[in-house]
């Protein structure tokens, strides 16, 4: 642009007026263009928020987080699906996590530019496009069938991280990518190895990245369904999956693993689709406790990304 | 380093030993139909187990329920028609034989738009008219069914295609199952049927009589005619009691458990099933279907003691106009 101007500047006063006050009527033409476009997004969500809020609201209450889902609307609550829905959060996250970094990791640092590499690319980017019951059904017959983990709380969290993984991969790749590489020679001009190089310096500067890309992995693993009614997640669960935590030796258990759940957004689902108006409002309730367990996750990448950014000197 | 590996190593080992401790669970699938019964069933049943036996019920739909039960992934199959040929097959491979219940029965009910003054009463033979697969992009106007009826547009709603509630409705209105005309308007979520009826004066739709009584106000039921004398004369709306006597015919229907014969000598199904044939009648009319008579469930728990197998329809997929009881007997 500038570089136009410039090339112009021969040409005359006159031309050059027109030319920058073209150019600042461009300029206010697309703020006003963006603020639109945001607005939309904002005056949707919002829309979105106050009809449910309307609808669940009354429902919402400490009754409604400890009750199991019942016949009767007033008396059902939805203790077992948040619960599930917590369980396999937390588990997706411990198998999707590391397996995601590592991979990144080794895609950006180690491996050559060769077939075997752009192979892996074009197939993780393919696998982050497709379809969630796709995963659903592979879930159905590596987990759930072949290693007969059942349909457990381990079943729908390696379903999910496998949904996720993709995503984490791509997102840390391009984190990685975002730090200079005056940063990684420096550090080996120091003397250290490579290794220490990526766990001392490119991984906490690549952090904010690699967790806000993350969350919002999981941000969207929380609403998932199809998948998890492929494998078989149920709808009426009245019981927990074992606490990881008892009161008997060894004190920890990982039974819970293997215990049948439900999630959120199955529970929701069924509700929203009975007859009774009752349930509608209960679905209605529902939704608000998922939007309220996302917007904390959602919370929790920013808090992060904020504390790691201080931790950044250069 | 060696710490965790060796915690790891003993975490996994106990949970495998543990598994076997597990309470026990028995595990319910199926159709979305029965779902509310058997969830009610569950509910009270736990109660009364007091955290000893837990229930799992999902919702795979009837054809999706029998896929896991016939290879021995679930105890129970709830079921909104009875098995099909192919299921039974594929049962009979697996060596899985079940114990056929009946827990109520579920009226099928036609819906207009309560502004819609003329089509309050229709015809089987209307019925066929207008959903049999060669109506389609033929029959779209009102004044093809009868004359006298408007010029106007009809806008045709249905459930999913792969629920037992369609299967039944072609079976029993075009005379084959799961064959009907396909362009209409079909949705897995019967609320959704509900509000396309409601905001459109032309639309003609059908789904369980319960989504009807949770919404009369925006809906109006349209009076069936069988043109058979024998099961009631004229037309005749899905009252309950016209489910009961059997002249809300044909579009009511019995629904059903199917209980794997392997399973049913574990004492917490028998007691769960017991269960279901004592306070089933009551639950089902209490979450909006129609009990069966008390007979019904007598005989059923007569047929789940001396556990006879296989299917009191032979087999044969969903079929019409029968009486429940009748049946029960024939078999004892």
């Amino acid at each position: 642009m500038n570089r136009e101007t410039e090339g112009q500047r021969g040409k005359g006063a006159e031309g050059q007026r027109v030319r920058r006050a073209l150019n600042k009527f461009y300029d206010k033409a697309f703020t006003v263009i963006g603020l639109l476009a945001t607005l939309i997004g904002l005056a949707v969500l919002l829309t979105l928020l106050i009809d449910v809020f309307m609808d669940g609201a009354s429902r919402l209450g400490w009754q409604f987080l400890t009750s199991y889902p019942s016949r009767k609307p007033e008396q059902a609550g939805i203790l077992s699906a948040w619960v599930g829905t917590a369980w396999v959060m937390a588990l997706t996250f411990i198998i999707a996590f590391p397996l995601g970094v590592a991979a990144a990791v080794y895609l950006e640092e180690y491996s050559k530019k060769n077939w075997l590499r752009d192979f892996i690319e074009i197939n993780i980017a393919n696998l982050a496009g497709v379809p969630s019951i796709i995963y659903g059904l592979l879930g159905l017959g590596l987990f759930v069938r072949a290693l007969s983990l059942d349909r457990s709380v381990i079943s729908g969290a390696a379903t999910l991280a496998l949904l996720v993984l993709p995503i984490i991969i791509l997102s840390t790749r391009e984190a990685l990518k975002a730090i200079p590489s005056s940063i990684r020679e420096a550090s080996y001009a120091l003397g250290a190895s490579k290794w220490q190089t990526i766990r001392h310096q490119v991984l906490p500067a690549a952090m904010p990245g690699i967790l806000t890309g993350t969350i919002l992995a999981m941000s969207r693993a929380i609403g998932e369904t199809a998948p998890l009614i492929t494998i078989g997640a149920l709808t009426y669960v009245a019981f927990l999956p074992a606490s990881p935590i008892s009161t008997e030796f060894p004190f920890i258990t990982l039974r819970g693993l293997l215990d049948a759940f439900s999630v959120l957004p199955i529970q929701i689902f069924n509700w929203v689709s009975r007859p009774q108006k009752g349930f509608f409002t209960n679905a209605a309730a529902g939704i608000i406790v998922l939007l309220i367990i996302t917007f904390l996750m959602n919370g929790i990448a920013v808090w992060l990304r904020h504390k790691y950014q201080k931790k950044v000197r250069w | 380093m060696k710490r965790i590996l060796v915690s790891l190593i003993t975490m996994v080992a106990l949970s495998i030993a543990v598994k076997a401790y597990a309470a026990e669970v028995i595990k319910v699938d199926g159709s979305s139909t029965v779902y509310p019964i058997t969830e009610a069933v569950a509910e009270e049943f736990q109660k009364t187990e007091k955290d000893k036996t837990k229930v799992t019920v999902g919702i795979s739909g009837t054809g999706g329920g029998f896929k896991k039960f016939c290879i021995g992934e679930t105890d129970i199959s709830d079921a909104s028609r009875p098995i099909k040929p192919t299921e039974v097959e594929l049962c009979k491979k697996n060596g899985i034989d079940y114990i056929e219940l009946p827990v109520a029965y579920d009226g099928l009910a036609v819906i207009i738009n309560p502004k819609n003054a003329w089509a309050d009463k229709m015809t089987v033979k209307e019925l066929k008219k207008l959903w049999e697969p060669e109506a389609q992009g033929k029959i779209t106007k009102w004044n093809q069914i009868r004359a006298n009826w408007p010029d106007k547009e009809i806008h045709l709603f249905g459930p999913g295609v792969d629920s037992g509630t369609y299967d039944y409705f072609t079976e029993a209105i075009v005379g084959k199952e799961h064959s009907s005309r396909g362009d209409f308007t079909s949705s897995e979520d019967d609320n959704v049927l509900v509000q396309g009826i409601a905001t459109d004066q032309l639309a003609l739709g059908f789904f369980g009589v319960a989504y009807y009584e949770h919404n009369k106000d925006k809906l109006k039921l349209v009076a069936i005619d069988d043109e058979k004398d024998e099961n009631g004369k004229g037309h005749i709306l899905p009252k309950y009691e016209n489910v009961v006597n059997g002249t809300y015919q044909p579009l009511s229907r019995p629904i059903f458990i199917y209980v794997s014969k392997k399973s049913a000598d574990k004492p917490e199904i028998k007691r769960f099933v017991e269960f279901y044939m004592k306070k089933g009648g009551e639950l089902s009319k209490e979450v909006g279907y129609v009990a069966l008579p008390d007979n019904a469930y007598k005989l059923g728990l007569k047929r789940f003691e001396k556990r006879i197998i296989g299917s009191v329809f032979g087999g044969k997929g969903s079929q019409v106009g029968v009486k429940i009881e009748d049946l029960l007997k024939k078999e004892m």
